[in-house]
């Protein structure tokens, strides 16, 4: 499913520059449950963000389904998201003047799906997450978890192979927490690759596999 | 396709940033106004001028006699002389692109020269043949004009102006048919003349009164002398064409130099009609420069605040990439905003300023002005709106282009 070889990326600004990964390799199975730790800076994050062709790598190859992902368009890129991808941040992300139903509808429209059946299938998807009844209120009007949710309907809406979380349960109370990471396990077992980014000891336990990067480097992986 | 979402989105940038949308649409409204106004003006000037012009015969030349300035076949420069019955007939036959010619003459000058019972004024006296209201046309409000047999008979008829009757007659009355003393003849009047003319020699026609040529020359002892010889040119012909023939035949007939530029004097309104011509086409030129620029300066307005606007979605058009929005969604969405924007604020822009042309339109069609029923046509309206649109697009451009740069992940992690 993701394959990673030898993948580097280097930050450069005026003065300096930040090898922030030195060297990854990592191979991922479709269904896996995995967690990404490490302290602030060692690099999960731009792994996450490199794995969800948000961010380019500079050496090495990274194999998505067997395809290799390396200097794509943006428009090659925005439909390989679109198809394969779903993101789920610790900030949430929602549109602040949009609805939680059409938040959620939003990769439908860049699928062309027609207005009324994107927002009939972002109803399920709501009624899945429990809101429903608040499909129409804006996000502003919502507790963090509410919004956590509506952002994970949003992204597997599009039914990806792949889920990606950035620290989903970071802004979230612990009961919230819980929540979040029942559905994330829940949506595991139907078949979606997820993986979280996390600094959470109690979330990583939740996945199957941890894995623990220092200063750009895999330190270990860990099968719970 | 009709895209909701696209026009909800458009409607909620537009809607949560009122105050700035105003002040940036305001830059278009004010140039589409300006614009309208111009070009209205312009029309209102040309309108004006061709209004002047209208019932004057364009294709025509009027030609009279001046001192000689060369010696020629042993005459000295500086000698008088003048155009003659003689020469009309010569003239006819030998510039055969001749349409209408006109002999005329203008006399009478002298305080109280026309006079009915115990009214008197002053007026221009002229002598025209009939041909002459095909160059300078009159609108008769009584009876008729000088006709051949006025002419062949010499009769004493008279044609007076509209003026002239009312200071004689009175208002709304009928004169035709009365006797009116001109320069101490009398004279049958036969029509009441109105010019349609705003150009007229010899005097406004209103304040005129038009005598038989022959009579005149006759009645009043001017032997065979024409003060002036007006001419059209047959269509297709240019007055120019005309104008040179007939100085030709008037040097050879009077032994004046062909070289002697200034012994025949002479206008060619024609020239004089073209020049009006190029002279309302550089206007229109300006107009549309500077309405452009001005519409080009408020284009430039919106693209900056679209460009705001980019800065402060970046995050928004993070979100959408990382969901699947490629460039051109992105692009298309930046630039329908500049062109609702620009159309918006233009098409108001021109319905104000078509609104405040009909109502000058209005108040100048009450008076007596120059300037006459400023407008823009249907086709500048569109013309206007496919240059708002095509300013729209421009001006979407570079923010379209702004939200390019922007990279998903950057936009995501920014606060």
């Amino acid at each position: 499913m993701i394959t990673l070889r030898d993948v580097n990326k280097t930050y450069y600004t005026e003065a300096t520059s930040l090898h922030v990964l030195k060297g990854i390799d990592l191979h991922i199975e479709q269904g896996d449950y995995v967690s990404i730790m490490g302290a602030s800076g060692s690099g999960k994050s731009t792994l996450l963000n490199i794995l969800g062709i948000l961010d380019n790598y500079d050496t090495g190859d990274y194999y998505l389904n067997n395809k290799l992902i390396k200097d794509l368009s943006e428009t090659q890129a925005a439909a390989y998201r679109n198809e394969m991808i779903g993101f789920v941040f610790q900030s949430f992300n929602l549109i602040n003047f949009k609805n939680a139903m059409e938040n959620v509808a939003l990769p439908l429209y860049y699928k062309n799906i027609s207005r009324k059946k994107r927002n009939a299938i972002a109803l399920e998807y709501l009624d899945r997450m429990g809101l429903k009844d608040w499909a129409y209120h804006l996000p502003n009007e919502m507790s963090g978890g509410q919004k956590q949710r509506v952002a994970i309907a949003r992204a597997i809406i599009s039914q990806p192979k792949i889920l990606l979380a950035d620290e989903p349960t970071g802004a979230l109370d612990s009961q919230t927490t819980e929540e979040v990471m029942q559905l994330l396990g829940g949506l595991n077992q139907t078949g979606i690759t997820t993986i979280i980014v996390t600094h959470e000891k109690a979330v990583a336990d939740e996945t199957r596999k941890v894995i623990h990067i220092k200063d750009g480097l895999i330190q270990n992986i860990q099968h719970n | 396709m009709f895209d909701l979402d696209r026009w909800q989105e458009i409607w909620y940038t537009i809607k949560h940033n009122k105050s700035r949308s105003v002040m940036t649409a305001f830059g278009v409204f004010w140039g589409m106004f300006m614009l309208v106004c111009m070009v209205g003006a312009g029309s209102a000037l040309k309108n004006g001028m061709e209004s002047t012009i209208d019932g004057f015969a364009t294709n025509s030349c009027f030609v009279y006699d001046q001192q000689t300035t060369e010696p020629y076949k042993g005459f000295k420069k500086g000698r008088n002389w003048s155009i003659q019955n003689e020469d009309i007939p010569l003239l006819l036959k030998g510039v055969p692109e001749i349409q209408y010619l006109a002999p005329v003459l203008f006399g009478g000058q002298g305080a109280n020269n026309v006079v009915r019972k115990d009214k008197s004024g002053t007026f221009n006296i002229k002598g025209n043949y009939p041909s002459y209201n095909k160059i300078e046309e009159n609108k008769l409000i009584y009876g008729r004009y000088i006709n051949d047999i006025d002419i062949a008979e010499k009769r004493k008829t008279c044609v007076i102006g509209e003026r002239v009757s009312e200071v004689l007659f009175g208002k709304n009355v009928n004169p035709v048919g009365q006797n009116v003393k001109v320069m101490g003849i009398y004279f049958q009047v036969i029509g009441v003349a109105r010019s349609i003319s705003q150009v007229n020699l010899g005097g406004r026609g209103e304040e005129s009164v038009v005598l038989p040529f022959t009579t005149m020359q006759q009645a009043f002892n001017m032997g065979t002398k024409v003060h002036f010889i007006a001419a059209t040119a047959i269509p297709g012909v240019r007055v120019k064409v005309i104008e040179e023939k007939i100085n030709q035949i008037l040097k050879k007939q009077h032994n004046i130099a062909p070289s002697d530029k200034a012994a025949i004097g002479g206008f060619n309104i024609e020239e004089q009609f073209t020049m009006f011509l190029y002279l309302g086409i550089g206007i229109a030129v300006l107009i549309w420069i500077v309405g452009a620029g001005t519409l080009f300066a408020g284009g430039i307005g919106v693209s900056n605040i679209m460009l705001v606007t980019v800065r402060e979605r970046t995050k928004e058009i993070g979100i959408r990439r990382a969901l699947g929005a490629t460039p051109r969604t992105i692009i298309r969405q930046i630039i329908s905003e500049s062109i609702v924007l620009t159309l918006m604020a233009g098409i108001a822009g021109l319905m104000l300023g078509v609104g405040l042309l009909s109502l000058v339109g209005l108040v100048l069609s009450q008076t007596d002005s120059f300037f006459q029923e400023p407008q823009i046509s249907f086709a500048v309206a569109i013309v206007s709106l496919v240059i708002l649109l095509v300013i729209g697009i421009l001006a979407g451009l570079v923010p379209a282009n702004r939200a390019m740069t922007i990279k998903p992940i950057e936009a995501i992690r920014e606060e």
